[in-house]
């Protein structure tokens, strides 16, 4: 539990933050919470339940916010593996343990959360159809077979974190992560993971019409 | 049938623009963008004094009038603007947010002096270190 960092990307969470931050130490010592300029109080939230909050100055996105959680989880010598997990309480410690293990049972550097292997994870209909085709794209441009790309929950070996680099700011991070695992020659796996969809991330989570940002910024880059 | 010879040179020129714009940045395409204004402005410069210019290429590639032709020009340039604009602004954005990244690393080993450790060396390359 001591060689796991986990990095969060926070912006504007301070309803959920600490709850979410307390909940992780209760099984993992080390959090890092990169408030991506919030307007609320949400780094102070984060401290106070005890993560390491690294402030960026401005607002710069959620993708460039977990490229500088993985940097300064590279801080720490004794970092084996980084947890990328969302802010706003969808996802679960539970499934992190159970992916850590699969990592080290079957020796994979990368394990992703996928909320299509089993039935846990209730999400609209419309919803499920766009992270499909989500799917359907990364796995026809990268050489990765995956069931569901977009999932903010993902299990990341040291040596794999070092050899990342995220540019893409914005939404179009978790193909571009994608994409680059898929270029390096490592061994990777999937594990179901249960993504709890409150009212609460339901008001905060990405709309549709982002699926068409997100097309646009990986065509243009 | 004359029409088909302007779609498709209009087809060749905005696809040109957009794989030159795509392929190569830097010194030589920041030269040839810097000789395109100039012969467009020494161009305008003519087609002022000469206005049937603009007919007479028309003509030429098979649109009627010169005053299409001026505005099938236009889209080019417009079109070639946005999509130099937006790279240049992606360019600008990786900058600042390195430099953003930077800031708030430093800040952060100021902070929390225990967990962070030498944050140094991990910043020079930009895939940290192993």
């Amino acid at each position: 539990m001591q060689d796991t960092w986990f990095v969060i990307p926070l912006f504007n969470e301070e309803q959920v933050i600490a709850d979410v931050v307390r909940d992780v130490r209760r099984t993992f010592p080390h959090v890092v919470c990169v408030d991506d300029g919030s307007s609320d109080g949400s780094a102070a939230a984060a401290d106070a339940a005890g993560a390491v909050v690294v402030r960026h100055p401005v607002n710069l996105g959620q993708g460039a916010a977990l490229q500088t959680g993985f940097e300064y989880a590279l801080s720490d010598p004794g970092m084996r593996w980084v947890v990328t997990f969302d802010a706003d309480g969808q996802h679960q410690v539970s499934d992190v343990l159970e992916m850590l293990e699969k990592a080290r049972a079957e020796n994979l550097d990368v394990v992703f959360g996928s909320r299509f292997l089993d039935q846990r994870t209730k999400a609209g209909a419309l919803k499920k159809l766009v992270l499909r085709m989500a799917v359907a794209y990364t796995n026809l441009t990268t050489k990765t077979r995956l069931t569901d790309a977009h999932n903010g929950l993902r299990v990341i070996n040291r040596d794999v974190v070092s050899r990342l680099s995220i540019t893409q700011n914005r939404m179009a991070h978790a193909s571009e992560l994608v994409a680059q695992i898929g270029a390096l020659d490592i061994r990777y796996g999937e594990s179901p993971v249960h993504v709890l969809y409150t009212d609460y991330s339901r008001s905060k989570g990405q709309s549709l019409w982002n699926a068409v940002n997100i097309l646009v910024e990986l065509i243009l880059r | 049938m004359k029409i088909v010879l302007i779609q498709i040179l209009l087809i060749v020129v905005v696809i040109a623009v957009v794989a030159r714009l795509f392929r190569s940045r830097g010194a030589r395409a920041q030269a040839i963008r810097r000789l395109g204004l100039l012969l467009f402005a020494a161009f305008a410069v003519v087609s002022i004094l000469f206005p049937s210019v603009w007919n007479r290429i028309a003509q030429l590639v098979g649109v009627g009038r010169g005053t299409d032709m001026v505005l099938y020009a236009l889209v080019v340039a417009f079109l070639s603007f946005t999509v130099t604009t937006y790279l240049r602004f992606r360019d600008l954005e990786t900058r600042y947010t390195k430099l953003a990244r930077r800031l708030a690393l430093d800040e952060a080993a100021v902070q929390y002096p225990a967990s962070g450790g030498d944050l140094g060396d991990v910043l020079d390359e930009p895939g940290g270190r192993d």
